[in-house]
């Protein structure tokens, strides 16, 4: 750690782990609801643990990004972020306005819209906090005498991925362009702005761990975020297939977003040619995995198993199936929370001053998780396409073909289990490198 | 050799160039003369329709327009399907749903038991209608009642 104030990072990473955690028992819950055991339905109905999993993994997200963006962003323009203080404020308020919508969804309180689920008042605080948080870093960068493309692309996506919240907010009195517009937000963040977060975050971890000049990599993270948006913006239109608007969109999005694994498949082959460019002397080797990792599961589950879905001919039988579920979870997974994963094991040891790299317990960790989310992806495409064939070929009653699948949803469980072994195991050695402190900053 | 201004112009380009065209196509694509969803058709009730729809988070369990949850059935064309299987008495068998007390319970897996009035219910159903007339480039045919022959078959089949 260069700077003091990268500290704060540290406790966003921290609201993550936690928010992660609670985001997995919600999981369970509906993974059991699923294979017929929903015992918990009077207090935790299936559509309040649903709005509880999707918005705690957006929140922990975000933290993690945000905490990114603390630590990364001093390092990067040399120079103390501006405020330490209101950082803390911002941390305090985003934990505050999550855990209050989480309460909500609880006493019905939401806004039925899926992903963003949050009520409206408390959309209000969101754009607050959002603002507060782009006000401190856009203030240091503007103050920095260095503003590198890895800052500038990180910083922009964070930018577009506020701006992005507005039209989800549009009141409309048509379902149609009610979800018209909810796409805006949710593709464009996934497969568009938040994919400007994920590769500056990878950016700023390959040029740190692999030694690879500057220069080189973040002229390919220009061609990997340019192909990102190329594809990633019309390919918005495979949301738009079946929801009541012109056909045109069948040809545009299909074209596009079979584009789209494109972007995914040079961010992978970006990373793992740095990787074999590079000196590979940096010792923290946790922090390769999860980098690596997080290039290679996300050109799989969001490019290869998006791909699988997406062309129109197919769509037209797998939209609104647990195929998308398939696909979301190692898209999710691969993409952004290994990124967020690999930016704390980056970190952590240098803002607390204790270099656990390469612990048996992280490495089990990285393969446990992984292992576990491959299985979960396997179980949901194996229920999804039953649910194809059954419900939307053979014409079966949706309940019937529900029973027909509870048997996956108990390998579900089993490899979800896995998998939560692997984010205990993380967190385990997250608490384990203590807090940060300011002995663990580097001579300049 | 690519430089790095090259890389940043092609990002930079492209995405102006895509955004725009995304604008323009949105622009069309919500336009009165190519309009498949019968907006004209949008009552009150409708609209009160989908405000329940929304505050009661219907949308975390069931899917409609083939998106939501994945744990309830899909609720576009639903009323269609409910009169074939219940005799024509599709809308009556919804709004009893609605407005039961405990919760409706299909092969085992529970609903939410709302209690609504029946106003309610009725409003949630004229918003089943109005979403159930929407032209969804053959989604309909695969959800609705005539699901067994795919559109993409019917043809061949025909021919």
């Amino acid at each position: 750690m260069k700077y003091k104030s990268q500290k704060v990072a540290y406790w966003f990473f921290a609201l993550s782990m936690l928010l992660f955690g609670l985001q997995i028992i919600y999981g369970f819950i509906m993974g059991f609801a699923h294979a017929g055991y929903d015992g918990l339905h009077a207090f935790i109905p299936f559509n309040t643990a649903k709005a509880v999993h999707l918005n705690l993994l957006v929140v922990w997200l975000l933290s993690g990004f945000m905490g990114a963006a603390y630590y990364i962003i001093p390092e990067e323009a040399q120079r103390e972020l501006v405020s330490v203080k209101l950082a803390y404020v911002q941390l305090i308020s985003l934990a505050l306005v999550g855990v209050a919508a989480i309460i909500g969804f609880h006493f019905n309180i939401w806004e039925g819209r899926k992903f963003l689920e949050i009520p409206r008042g408390l959309d209000y605080l969101v754009v607050v906090n959002v603002l507060l948080f782009l006000g401190l870093i856009l203030t240091t960068l503007f103050k920095a005498k260095r503003r590198t493309t890895t800052s500038l692309v990180l910083s922009m996506g964070l930018l577009f991925a506020a701006l992005l919240y507005l039209p989800g907010m549009l009141p409309f009195d048509s379902q149609v362009t009610d979800s018209f517009f909810r796409w805006w937000v949710v593709h464009l963040w996934v497969e568009g702005v938040w994919e400007l977060i994920m590769g500056g975050i990878l950016s700023f971890l390959l040029i740190k761990l692999t030694g690879v000049d500057r220069e080189v990599i973040e002229k390919w993270l220009y061609v990997i975020v340019g192909l990102t948006f190329l594809s990633g913006v019309l390919g918005t239109g495979h949301h738009y297939y079946y929801i009541g608007v012109n056909k045109i969109w069948l040809i545009v999005g299909g074209i596009f977003s079979a584009l789209e694994p494109l972007a995914f498949l040079a961010m992978a082959l970006f990373a793992v040619n740095m990787y074999r460019k590079g000196e590979k002397k940096h010792p923290n080797k946790l922090a390769l995995y999860w980098t690596l990792g997080a290039a290679i599961v996300s050109f799989v589950g969001a490019g290869l198993l998006g791909f699988a879905h997406t062309l129109p001919q197919t769509n037209l039988y797998t939209h609104g199936t647990l195929v998308t579920a398939m696909h979301g979870h190692l898209a999710f997974w691969g993409a952004y929370a290994m990124i967020v994963l690999a930016i704390i094991s980056y970190s952590l040891p240098n803002m607390t001053g204790r270099k656990l790299y390469d612990s048996s317990i992280g490495r089990m960790a990285f393969w446990f998780s992984n292992i576990g989310m491959i299985g979960m992806t396997v179980a949901f495409g194996v229920a999804g396409v039953v649910q194809v064939y059954l419900e939307r070929k053979m014409g079966m009653d949706f309940m019937v073909v529900q029973k027909e699948t509870e048997i996956h949803f108990i390998v579900l469980i089993v490899c979800a289990t896995l998998f939560t072994t692997g984010v205990i195991l993380y967190m385990i050695d997250f608490y384990k490198h203590g807090t940060p402190n300011d002995e663990a900053l580097e001579a300049k | 050799m690519l430089s790095k201004k090259q890389a940043r112009a092609f990002f930079l380009g492209g995405t102006l160039v895509t955004f725009l065209i995304f604008i323009g196509l949105t622009v069309y694509s919500l336009s009165e003369e190519v309009d498949q969803t019968n907006h004209e058709n949008i009552t009150d009730s409708v609209v009160r329709g989908k405000e329940i729809w929304e505050s009661n988070n219907c949308m975390g369990c069931h899917t409609l327009l083939g998106e939501g949850g994945y744990y309830a059935p899909e609720l576009t064309k639903v009323i269609d399907r409910l009169n074939l299987k219940y005799n024509g008495n599709g809308e009556t068998v919804i709004k009893s749903i609605l407005m039961q007390e405990i919760p409706w319970q299909p092969n085992g897996r529970q609903m939410v038991a709302y209690g609504m009035s029946e106003a309610e219910a009725i409003d949630v159903v004229a918003f089943f209608k109005w979403i159930g007339e929407i032209d969804l480039n053959g989604f309909g045919e695969v959800v609705g009642v005539d699901r067994k022959i795919s559109p993409l078959a019917k043809d061949k089949i025909n021919n």
